[in-house]
């Protein structure tokens, strides 16, 4: 087993790294110290560990870390800031969808891939576009509101631009 | 952590398959969502793994000469969105909006689900219903062989070390034919098939019978057609008779096991109110289209 140089550009920013083939895309980017990734179950149950590669809502801890060079990859803190927060993060700390917070960074970036595709989601269709996310707080009510609250916001937000 | 192995990562089809046929003992890695869980679980111990997930040659939809022709690598969420899925290929549509989550779909790939020769893969039913093929390269040769013929037992199928399942095929059905598929699982989403049922009636424009095609899922080593419940709709129109006598042949095909998810016999009554349930649903669709076409023929 050889290690070998790879590109991972992750939240805007470009990271050279050295990795055996059997990392995973989770294991490295919390070795960058991208700690808002969770590693939950490491079976693609809980969606803990769920970041958008090349536009897409994956496990990371489903994917080899050479299979995401050159990719860009974003993650929940890659959505915005504290004082420039996304509107699913700040209707998630609104709604009070988040309790533990270990599911919070995977399932909002499950919320936001269901956002992108479906602006005005029905609540079935929310429950359906995070069903790949375990939280075990919440009882997932909290966090419908949420998704429901931000989507309303992202709506205006874009017929005001 | 995942144990050590080699990951060979080639650019194009024709170098995989030439590294195939150099080291033995190679496994396929596309969407990796069944395969590295069973590396983590020290389930599978390959030397060597090969990246195919990435190349283009595997990724495309397309109609060629009255085939609809999927790529191997093409995701579970590819299928799900795509038009001509929709339109050729609607009863596998529908397996997709349930299997597993929108997270493991965007990554799952439709080659990877059959190869894996699950008994409970989720396509498998569908395209069994749809008299799917699977294509196999290697790096001298290329055959097509029918999906019924694929898989052969539980994680096993006819795929020989050195071949790379490259693409799955089916007719194009004929117009007006239509499908329905059932997925039983422990809860609605993120689920594993208790069983599994997908039954298809095919037109015939030839002034022939509609034939009606029915695979089960998750109740033998292997997904299954029913053979004898197809043979007796091929001779006795849908009544509701003949259908309940099918869903019993379709039944009495099975050879379920009892584990974690479900009895056998659990499965076996499931099977017969869902076989019935469906035929029943596809007999009224059939004849309500009758009518609406002989209304438009009058107008």
């Amino acid at each position: 087993m050889k290690a070998k140089a790879i590109t991972l550009n992750v939240n805007g920013r470009r990271h050279q790294v050295t990795l055996f083939p059997n990392v995973t895309l989770l294991e490295a980017l919390r070795d960058l110290n991208y700690t808002d990734v969770k590693n939950g179950c490491e079976k693609g149950d809980c969606g803990a560990c769920a970041v958008e590669m090349n536009g897409k809502v994956i496990n990371s801890c489903l994917v080899l870390a050479w299979q995401a060079d050159g990719a860009q990859i974003i993650t929940n803190a890659g959505l915005g800031t504290m004082e420039n927060p996304h509107p699913l993060q700040e209707a998630f700390a609104d709604a009070g969808a988040v309790q533990c917070g270990y599911c919070t960074s995977g399932m909002i970036m499950a919320a936001k891939a269901l956002l992108d595709e479906n602006p005005n989601p029905s609540e079935t269709e929310i429950r359906e576009g995070i069903s790949g996310n375990l939280c075990r707080c919440t009882g997932y009510t909290q966090i419908i509101n949420a998704v429901q609250m931000a989507a309303k916001k992202m709506t205006q937000q874009r017929s005001q631009q | 952590m995942l144990p050590q192995f080699k990951f060979l990562m080639p650019k194009t089809l024709p170098e995989a398959l030439e590294m195939m046929d150099e080291i033995s003992r190679v496994i396929p890695l596309a969407g990796g969502t069944s395969l590295l869980v069973d590396l983590r679980g020290r389930l599978s111990h390959p030397h060597t793994l090969i990246n195919i997930g990435g190349l283009d040659e595997l990724r495309g939809i397309r109609i060629e000469e009255g085939y609809v022709v999927v790529g191997s690598a093409v995701t579970i969420a590819d299928l799900k969105r795509n038009v001509l899925i929709a339109k050729h290929g609607q009863v596998l549509q529908q397996a997709t909006t349930v299997f597993a989550n929108p997270l493991v779909r965007n990554r799952a790939t439709i080659g990877g689900n059959l190869a894996y020769g699950s008994p409970a893969a989720d396509t498998a039913p569908p395209l069994l219903v749809l008299d799917a093929e699977v294509e196999l390269m290697s790096k001298d040769t290329r055959r097509t062989i029918p999906l019924k013929e694929f898989i052969t037992g539980v994680r096993k199928t006819v795929c020989h070390p050195r071949e790379l399942v490259t693409a799955i095929r089916w007719p194009i059905p004929p117009e007006g034919s239509v499908g329905a598929f059932r997925k039983l699982g422990l809860r609605k989403a993120d689920a594993i098939s208790v069983l599994s049922v997908a039954v298809m009636l095919h037109c015939k424009d030839t002034g022939d019978r509609d034939q009606v095609r029915i695979a089960l899922g998750a109740v033998a080593p292997i997904p299954i057609r029913a053979a004898a419940a197809e043979e007796l709709l091929d001779r006795e129109p849908l009544t509701p008779e003949v259908i309940a006598r099918a869903a019993q042949l379709a039944s009495e095909a099975t050879q379920a096991i009892g584990d974690i998810r479900g009895s056998a016999a659990y499965r076996r009554r499931v099977i017969t109110a869902l076989v019935q349930r469906l035929l029943t649903n596809l007999a009224k669709g059939a004849k309500e289209k009758k009518r609406n076409e002989s209304k438009g023929n009058h107008s």
